[in-house]
């Protein structure tokens, strides 16, 4: 399998003390629709910074599909393409002429450079504001800019930090099923975000940075498998008076109308609700307390600088 | 990247950064304007009339070829520093930094684009002039010569400017404080024929003396310093200036962390 993205043994110290990575070795294979996670602060956008060429790195190798941002630096940005967590692009300039002059900057000709540029504005609903100035655009649309831009030069690896932080939920879903359709047209995707349940939702594998270390990197899949045991949350149309005991679940009431639920991973719910049943309870509804992949992102992250403490 | 992409993204910038000055004429082109005429009917007309010749000419055509240098060094510099700082500023930057351009492309694409309003800032100057005196261009290779080479310079000395700035302030410093003293102390207004010995050997340290000098032999055929010296000049200072503003874009000066 071809790798969109090999790091090896990163590292980045800023000054001469501060050290925001220390040794990351990350594979994303061509394909994947990758997260990388990690609290504020635990490096992510320093890596991605140095993938981009925008961050210098202290030691390690970067290689993007194959080419080492060392040695062949022209090629391994043409398969790049970046959203950034902040607003980069020229406010006074037009929408359409910041697309088209990325596209430029990637030495694509004028006219496929109108061509794509027009491609990824009706794509991404900017269509209507392709003469308007960036700084006139919404915030939500100032990020689909930058998605836009991204595109433009058509690149084999996306890198995304944090695109949908601060956008609605409508369009942040709009925004989860563009990306599904170009990861399923072929480019590679690679997501940093402090939502888990878009990670959870889109992603397919998933490293944790925590302190400038990968603490986990593994299939979304696998991951939740690690889960012992999960909350549920069950709302009820009648009232509850006190919660039925039922063997194996422990039980909880939130209110009258509600109770929560421990449930150990991979246990039948079905003699659950045939205990709520006997107790004449009936649920109308059900969902998870929390995230599930947030309970483990907690964990981890947690579970990392006690380790370092004990010199693990 | 290959030379057609090369020359592709080189293009790419030229013609962002003439649009740029282009869609804000009344702050890049009219001001410039607005104050050469002024220099024009104050120095040259009013005043200049009751100083009589300098260096065998009026003082109008003397003043005339300084203040198109004037004109055209000013703005020069002053369009690549405010475009890369503001650029810088905004972080759109990162859109030239993410690509695979290389640092030389950056470069000329920013400075020409500097030279070109320079360029034409000096041409409406220069067309306004001949409201106010007669004068024949003495050599239209050395003027045009000259005055390629010194917006050159200064379009590069702005960018260099712009690299270190940190804040809008740190792109006014050094116009203020440097440019325009040795622009004025350039022997713009005067012929350094007229100061005394010491005075004339501390000009002599002036860069511009040597550009302006230079660009008025373009155009009178009168120089207060050696022609060949003048080009020989400008020649080093933009091989050294571009030699080291290309060092700062390899090396990500005030650019990458």
């Amino acid at each position: 399998m071809t790798l969109a993205l090999e790091i090896q043994g990163l590292c980045k110290v800023y000054g001469d003390r501060f050290e925001a990575l220390k040794g990351v070795d990350l594979k994303v294979e061509q394909g994947d629709f990758f997260a990388l996670l990690g609290p504020n602060g635990a490096g992510k956008s320093t890596t991605i910074g140095i993938i981009s060429s925008l961050v210098r790195k202290t030691a390690g190798t970067v290689k993007i599909f194959d080419c080492d941002i060392d040695q062949n630096f022209s090629q391994a940005k043409q398969y790049l393409g970046i959203v950034p967590q902040e607003f980069n692009f020229g406010v006074f300039e037009k929408i359409k002429d910041i697309l088209i002059n990325q596209a430029g900057y990637f030495g694509i000709s004028r006219g496929l450079a109108v061509e794509r540029a027009n491609k990824y504005l009706k794509q991404l609903g900017l269509w209507d504001k392709r003469d308007e100035q960036a700084r006139h655009l919404s915030g939500g649309m100032k990020r689909r800019l930058m998605i836009a831009r991204a595109l433009v030069h058509e690149p084999k690896l996306l890198i995304l930090d944090e695109p949908t932080a601060g956008v609605d939920i409508e369009l942040r879903r709009s925004m989860w099923e563009f990306l599904e359709e170009i990861n399923a047209a072929g480019t590679t995707i690679i997501l940093t975000t402090h939502y888990l349940e878009e990670a959870e939702r889109l992603c397919k594998n998933i490293a944790i940075i925590s302190q400038g270390e990968i603490v986990e990197n593994t299939s979304v899949k696998d991951l939740l498998k690690q889960l012992s045991k999960e909350v549920f949350v069950l709302d009820t149309s009648n009232t509850v008076s006190s919660c039925p005991e039922v063997s194996g679940y422990l039980m909880r009431k939130v209110d009258e109308n509600c109770i929560e639920v421990e449930v150990d991973k991979g246990r039948s719910l079905n003699a659950l609700f045939d205990g709520l049943s006997a107790a004449s309870i009936e649920v109308v509804s059900m969902r998870n307390k929390v995230n599930r992949l947030e309970e483990l992102f907690i964990s981890l992250v947690n579970q990392a600088p006690a380790e370092a403490r004990n010199g693990g | 990247m290959e030379a057609k992409a090369q020359f592709i993204a080189f293009q790419t910038i030229f013609r962002r950064e003439i649009r740029r000055f282009m869609r804000i004429w009344v702050q890049t082109l009219i001001p410039p304007v607005i104050t050469m005429v002024l220099y024009f009917l104050i120095f040259g007309s009013l005043i200049g009339s009751r100083i009589g010749e300098m260096g065998g000419f009026d003082y109008m055509s003397f003043v005339v070829p300084g203040l198109i240098m004037m004109s055209v060094i000013s703005n020069s510099y002053s369009n690549v520093v405010s475009s890369f700082y503001s650029a810088k500023f905004t972080k759109s930057v990162e859109e030239l930094l993410v690509s695979p351009v290389p640092n030389y492309i950056i470069l000329l694409g920013f400075v020409l684009g500097g030279t070109m309003r320079g360029l034409l800032v000096g041409a409406i100057v220069t067309s306004l002039s001949f409201f106010f005196t007669d004068f024949h261009i003495h050599s239209l290779a050395v003027t045009v010569g000259v005055i390629f080479l010194t917006s050159l310079l200064f379009s590069i000395a702005g960018l260099i400017n712009a690299i270190f700035a940190n804040s809008f302030d740190d792109i006014s410093i050094i116009p203020t404080f440097v440019l325009t003293p040795l622009t004025y102390l350039g022997g713009v207004f005067y012929s350094i024929d007229l100061l005394p010995e010491f005075w004339q050997g501390v000009s002599q340290l002036n860069p511009v003396l040597y550009m302006v000098n230079a660009f008025r032999y373009g155009f009178l055929g009168v120089s207060d310093v050696s022609l060949v010296g003048s080009f020989v000049g400008i020649g080093v200072f933009l091989a050294l200036m571009f030699g080291y503003c290309l060092y700062l874009l390899e090396n990500g000066k005030r650019l990458r962390s």
